[in-house]
C-alpha cells in the first residue's frame, strides 16, 4: 500500500497505481481526454497533469505512479492554465462547428471545453480541410473533426488486430488515417466501428440513414417495418440518459411504434430460426462427417475478415444467413405473400448494435431479388435514439406495448446472441435436444460467458464429446482461425462476433461502451433470458408454424434457398 | 591552459580507418584491464567519477548503469549517434577522427552490466561517420575485440550500426528505440524507462556517443582521479562545439567549471570584425539564448537551472549585434516546428502558434496580448509535452523573456508605431 497526498486529502492506495486511477478512487476528479479506460495510456493529450512536490515541470496523473509519501495537486493555477492553453490548442486546429456535429452535446472535447470555462480562444484557427471520406456504406471519416488522440488506433490495432488506421505524415501535418491516406474500403476495414464507438468527438461516426427512414415512414407507398436486434434491447437507455444496462422490451417497442412503423419486430425471431437452421447444419457435418468446425455467420465484421484475409476458412463458415438477413428474406417472401403486399413496396428497417451490419444490407449476394435488398436500411442503436430525440418521445412515461406477430415471439436463446457465447449457449440448448433426445437439464453454459477472450465447453452430444469455443474482437478470433487454418483446432463448433463482449459491446451501441459497462448489459441479456416463457428456439411456437406452413423443415431445400447464402474471398469492397 | 585534451587527444595522429594505429596508441588496453576486473567495481569507478550524460540532459550516468546491470536476461547497448541538435558536431568529429574510442567504451559499459548486443543508432546525414564506424566494427571483428568470446574471455558482445532518416526526434531516447525497431520515430510514455522496456522491449542502456567515449579515461585513470577534473556540479571534460560569429570555431575540448567566455574569447579569438557578442545561444536550438553579460558563468554552473537548460549537447553559438533576435527565434521555430513528431498535443498544436506569434514579433505587428499568449503557451509546452523535444524547444523564447524582455517591449512599441503611421 501506498500513502500520498492529494489536494491535502491523505490517502491510501494499493501500489502500482497511477495517480490518476488513486484519485478517481477517493472521488478527486482529474479531466482527461484521450484516456480511455481499457486502451493503452498513450498519455497524448496532456490534459491530466498535475503538480507533484519536488518535480520539475508538470506530470500527466494517467500515466505517472504513485509512490510513497507524494504530495500532489490537481488544480492549481498553473495546471488550470496548462489545460486551458492545449484545450485552445486542440480547438484551434478542429473542425469546431460544433451545432452541425452529430456529437454535438455528447462530444468529450466539447465538455471539456465547458467544464475547464473556454471562453475565448487566444490562437488563431489552423485547420487545413481534408476530404471528408465517406466512401462505404457503414462509416464516416471525418479528418477535420479529429483531435488524434489515438483512441481508434488502439482499439483497430490492439483489440481488433487489424491495424487499418495509422499515423500518418508527422508534426502538424500528423494524421490518422488508413496507409497512405486511402479510403477505409480500400483497406481491410471490416466496419466493425469499435473506432467510431471509442472516438470522442465526431472524428469516425457511422453514415447517418434516419433521413431516409423518417421519409419511407411518411411515404403511403411504402409498408414499412422494423426488426430490433437483441443487443438494443439493454443499451437504449443508456442512449436516451436512462440507467446502464437498462432492459426496455416494451417501451422500446412503444417508442419505435409511435415512430409509426407499420410492425415492430424482433430479430430474435430469426435468431431462433439461425439456431434451427445453424444447429442442423452441425449435427449434419458432425453425423455425415462434414467440415468441422462449423462457424458462426451472424457477425458480419468476422465475416469481412473471413472473405479478405482467411479464404481457407470459408468452408468452416456456416451457410446460414445472419438473423438480420434471415428476417429480411422471410419479410419479403413469407410476409409479402401471407400479406399479399408486393415485396417491392415493403420497406426493411433494422436496429442493430452494429455498423458492419450497414455494409451487410447491401451486399448483392444477400438478395433474393437482384433488384432490392432483403434488409433495406440499418440503423444503429444511437441513430434510433437520435429519432427518439427528434420525435421528442419521452420514454420514462410511454406505455409497453408487445412486439407484433408473426415475427415477435421469441425465446431466451435468442436474446443471448446479443452477448459473447450467446449464439453457443442457444446452438447447445437445441442440439443438445435433438441429439441426446432427452431435456436438458441444466440450461445455463456458464463456461462460455463472461469477457474472457477466448472460452470453450465440452458437451455429451450423443456418443460424442464435442468441444466448442467462443471468441470475441478479433484478435481472439485470429487465434482460434489460425488454428482452424493449421489443422490444430480441437472444436467441433467455433462461435465468432467482431466486438468486445459480442454484440452489447457493438460499433454502433451508445458512446462510452467500456468493459464495465459491457458487463452490465451482459447481466441484462441474461437476466431477460431468465424471464423467458420459452428459453430454446426450437420451443418457439412461431418458428413452429413457420416450418409448418412455409420452410417445410430446418436445411429443407427451401430454406437453403431463402435463408442461406455463399461466401467468397475478396480483396477490394463495393 | 583551458583546454584539457583527453577524449580528442588521438584526434588527426591516427588514422580512424587502422585498429593497428588505435592500438599503438594504448587503444583497448583499458578495456583489457577491465574485462579483468569485476563488474561492480567497474561500476563503482564510474560512480567515483560522478560522470553526467553528455547528450544534453545531464544525468548521472552510475545511476543508470547500475539499475540497468540489476535486469536480467538479453540486454541491448544503444549508443545514441543521432546527433541531431543544431550547432553541434562533436559526435561526428568523435566517430571520424576515433571511431575505436567509442567502441571501446560501448565494450566497457556491455561488459560492466551484461549486455549482448549494441545498436549505433547514426543520423543519416552523416555518411562519412557512418563509413567510419563500419569499417571500425569490421576491424574489431576480425581482431576479436567483437564478437564470440572476446579476446579469450566469456565475454561476447556484437555491435550493429542502424542509419537514422533525418528525423531530429529521433535523437529522443524512445523515438530513437522505436526507430531501431523500424518504427516512426515517437517516444513513448515513461515510466517504464529503457532500462527496464527499450529496444524490442529489452532492458537497455542507451547513451551518448561523448559518454561511452569517457570510459576507457574513467577507467584510465581512476574515477576518484577523474571527479577531481570539473568543479562541484560536473566531473571530467566536455566537448565544445563553438560556432557563430567567431574567429576560430571547431570543436574544444574543455573541463566543466570554465567560463563561456573564456572558451569564446581564448579559444574562440572572440568575435570577427571587432563587434559585440549580442547574444550566445547555448546547447543549439533548444537551449537557452542569453545576454553577453551573463558569459562569465561556467560550464555547466547551477545558475543555468534558472531556465531549465545546462549546457546541453556543448554547442555555444555566438551572434554579433548585427543579427536580430527575433529573427533567431524565428529559425528556431521553424526548426521545432518541422520536426515535432505530433504525437502530444500541446507540442504538435503549440509549435504552429508559437511560429504565428514570434512572426508577429518579426514583423513589427505584436502587441502586448501577443506577448503574454506567447509568454502562456511557452511555459505551457515546455512543462507539459510529453518529450525532451517539447520540454526544451521553448528555451529559447523563455529564456529571451527573462533576459531580453526590453527588447519584447520595445517591438511591442514599435509595431503599435508602424501600425499608427504606415496602417
Amino acid at each position: 500500500m501506498v500513502n500520498l497526498r492529494i489536494n491535502n486529502i491523505d490517502i491510501t492506495v494499493k501500489d502500482n497505481m497511477t495517480i490518476l486511477e488513486a484519485a478517481r478512487q477517493h472521488n478527486i476528479n482529474i479531466p482527461t481526454l484521450c484516456h480511455y479506460p481499457d486502451l493503452h495510456i498513450n498519455s497524448d493529450c496532456r490534459i491530466c497533469v498535475v503538480e507533484i512536490e519536488g518535480y520539475k515541470g508538470l506530470k500527466t496523473s494517467c500515466s505517472t505512479p504513485v509512490s510513497e509519501g507524494m504530495n500532489i495537486s490537481t488544480n492549481t493555477p498553473k495546471i488550470l492554465n496548462a489545460r486551458k492553453t492545449i484545450t485552445e490548442l486542440i480547438l484551434s486546429n478542429h473542425d469546431a462547428t460544433c451545432t452541425s456535429c452529430v456529437r454535438n452535446m455528447r462530444c468529450e472535447l466539447q465538455e471539456l471545453a465547458k467544464n475547464l470555462g473556454i471562453d475565448i480562444n487566444r490562437f488563431e484557427n489552423v485547420l487545413v480541410k481534408k476530404e471528408i471520406d465517406n466512401h462505404n456504406p457503414a462509416l464516416i471519416r471525418n479528418a477535420n473533426r479529429c483531435i488524434k488522440c489515438g483512441r481508434c488506433i488502439d482499439v483497430c490495432k490492439e483489440v481488433q488486430g487489424m491495424h487499418v488506421l495509422e499515423i500518418i505524415g508527422r508534426g502538424h501535418e500528423m494524421e490518422i488515417a488508413p496507409a497512405f491516406g486511402k479510403y477505409l474500403s480500400d483497406e481491410s476495414c471490416t466496419f466493425c466501428g469499435q473506432c467510431a464507438n471509442v472516438c470522442p468527438v465526431g472524428a469516425i461516426i457511422e453514415k447517418d440513414n434516419t433521413n431516409t427512414v423518417w421519409e419511407k415512414l411518411y411515404d403511403p407507398n411504402y409498408h414499412v417495418m422494423v426488426q430490433v436486434a437483441p443487443a438494443v434491447r439493454v443499451s437504449i437507455g443508456e442512449e436516451i440518459g436512462l440507467k446502464t444496462g437498462l432492459i426496455s422490451n416494451g417501451k422500446l417497442v412503444s417508442a419505435i411504434k409511435r415512430l409509426g412503423f407499420n410492425n415492430v419486430y424482433d430479430t430474435d425471431f430469426t435468431a431462433d430460426l439461425t439456431i434451427m437452421e445453424e444447429g442442423t447444419e452441425l449435427i449434419n457435418r458432425i453425423k455425415t462427417g462434414g467440415v468441422l468446425p462449423l462457424m458462426t455467420s451472424c457477425c458480419p465484421g468476422w465475416i469481412n475478415l473471413a472473405e479478405q484475409e482467411y479464404p481457407e476458412i470459408l468452408p468452416h463458415i456456416s451457410s446460414c444467413k445472419s438473423p438480420q438477413q434471415m428476417f429480411g428474406t422471410l419479410a419479403k417472401t413469407y410476409f409479402a405473400e401471407k400479406e399479399n403486399i408486393d415485396p417491392k413496396d415493403i420497406y426493411v428497417v433494422s436496429i442493430m448494435p452494429c455498423t458492419a451490419k450497414k455494409y451487410e444490407a447491401t451486399r448483392k449476394e444477400l438478395r433474393i431479388d437482384n433488384e432490392n435488398p432483403d434488409v433495406d436500411i440499418v440503423l444503429t442503436t444511437r441513430e434510433l435514439g437520435k429519432m427518439f430525440r427528434q420525435m421528442g418521445i419521452d420514454f420514462d412515461k410511454i406505455d409497453e406495448v408487445e412486439f407484433d406477430d408473426p415475427f415477435g415471439i421469441s425465446t431466451g436463446a435468442a436474446v443471448l446472441f446479443g452477448a459473447t457465447g450467446g449464439v453457443t449457449e442457444a446452438a447447445l440448448r437445441t442440439v443438445y435436444e435433438i441429439l441426446n433426445n432427452k431435456p436438458l437439464e441444466d440450461l445455463e453454459f456458464k463456461s462460455v460467458r463472461g469477457m474472457q477472450g477466448i472460452k470453450e465447453a465440452s458437451v455429451k452430444l450423443g456418443d460424442l464429446e464435442v468441444r466448442v469455443a467462443v471468441s470475441h474482437s478479433l484478435a481472439n478470433a485470429r487465434v482460434l482461425i489460425e488454428d482452424v487454418i493449421a489443422g490444430t483446432s480441437p472444436y467441433a463448433f467455433i462461435e465468432i462476433m467482431a466486438c468486445p463482449g459480442g454484440c452489447i459491446g457493438g460499433g454502433g451501441q451508445p458512446y462510452g461502451t467500456t468493459n464495465d459497462v459491457r458487463l452490465k448489459r451482459i447481466a441484462s441479456i441474461y437476466e431477460v433470458d431468465g424471464n423467458m416463457v420459452y428459453r430454446k428456439s426450437h420451443d418457439n411456437p412461431s418458428i413452429k408454424k413457420l416450418y409448418k406452413d412455409y420452410l417445410i423443415e430446418p436445411n429443407s431445400t427451401k430454406a437453403h434457398h431463402l435463408l442461406h447464402t455463399k461466401y467468397s474471398m475478396r480483396s477490394g469492397k463495393a | 591552459m583551458i583546454e584539457r585534451i583527453e577524449l580528442t587527444k588521438r584526434f588527426d595522429k591516427i588514422d580512424p580507418l587502422s585498429i593497428k594505429n588505435y592500438l599503438d596508441f594504448g587503444g583497448y588496453e583499458v578495456f583489457k584491464k577491465a574485462l579483468k576486473m569485476k563488474q561492480e567495481d567497474i561500476l563503482n569507478e564510474i560512480a567515483l567519477s560522478r560522470i553526467t550524460g553528455r547528450g544534453g540532459a545531464g544525468f548521472p550516468v552510475s545511476i543508470k548503469m547500475k539499475s540497468f546491470a540489476k535486469e536480467s536476461g538479453f540486454k541491448y547497448v544503444v549508443c545514441n549517434a543521432d546527433e541531431g541538435e543544431p550547432g553541434n558536431f562533436k559526435d561526428r568529429y568523435l566517430m571520424e577522427k576515433d571511431p575505436h574510442q567509442i567502441i571501446e567504451g560501448i565494450l566497457i559499459s556491455a561488459f560492466s552490466t551484461g549486455a549482448s548486443k549494441c545498436f549505433i543508432y547514426i543520423r543519416g546525414e552523416y555518411a562519412k561517420a557512418i563509413g567510419i564506424m563500419k569499417n571500425a566494427i569490421k576491424q574489431a571483428y576480425k581482431t576479436n575485440h567483437l564478437g564470440m568470446n572476446i579476446l579469450g574471455s566469456n565475454f561476447s558482445f556484437e555491435i550493429e550500426i542502424r542509419r537514422g532518416a533525418g528525423a531530429y526526434v529521433c535523437g529522443e531516447e524512445f523515438a530513437l528505440i522505436e526507430s531501431i525497431e523500424g518504427k516512426p520515430g515517437r517516444t513513448r510514455v515513461k515510466p517504464p524507462f529503457p532500462t527496464q522496456v527499450g529496444v524490442f522491449d529489452k532492458p537497455t542502456l542507451i547513451n551518448n556517443v561523448e559518454t561511452f567515449c569517457n570510459l576507457p579515461f574513467i577507467l584510465r585513470i581512476g574515477g576518484t582521479e577523474y571527479s577531481k577534473i570539473g568543479n562541484e556540479y560536473a566531473s571530467g571534460t566536455k566537448l565544445i562545439s563553438l560556432t557563430g560569429n567567431v574567429k576560430n570555431k571547431g570543436l574544444y575540448e574543455v573541463p566543466y567549471g570554465r567560463t563561456i567566455r573564456e572558451v569564446i574569447e581564448v579559444l574562440g579569438g572572440g568575435v570577427n570584425d571587432n563587434k559585440k557578442i549580442s547574444m550566445v545561444q547555448l546547447g543549439g536550438a533548444c537551449g537557452a539564448i542569453i545576454p553577453e553579460s551573463l558569459l562569465d558563468m561556467d560550464i555547466d554552473n547551477e545558475k543555468f537551472n534558472i531556465f531549465d537548460s545546462k549546457m546541453g549537447a556543448g554547442a555555444i553559438i555566438v551572434m554579433d549585434e548585427s543579427f536580430d533576435m527575433f529573427d533567431i527565434i524565428l529559425k528556431n521555430m521553424e526548426f521545432f516546428q518541422h520536426e515535432t513528431c505530433g504525437k502530444c498535443m500541446p507540442c504538435r498544436e503549440g509549435h504552429i502558434q508559437v511560429l504565428n506569434l514570434i512572426k508577429k514579433f518579426v514583423r513589427y505587428s505584436a502587441n502586448e496580448k501577443d506577448y503574454l499568449s506567447l509568454e502562456s503557451l511557452a511555459q505551457v509546452i515546455h512543462e507539459t509535452a510529453l518529450c525532451g523535444l517539447g520540454q526544451t524547444s521553448m528555451t529559447s523564447i523563455i529564456s529571451t523573456m527573462k533576459f531580453f524582455k526590453e527588447d519584447y517591449q520595445q517591438r511591442i512599441k514599435e509595431s503599435l508605431f508602424k501600425e499608427e503611421y504606415y496602417g
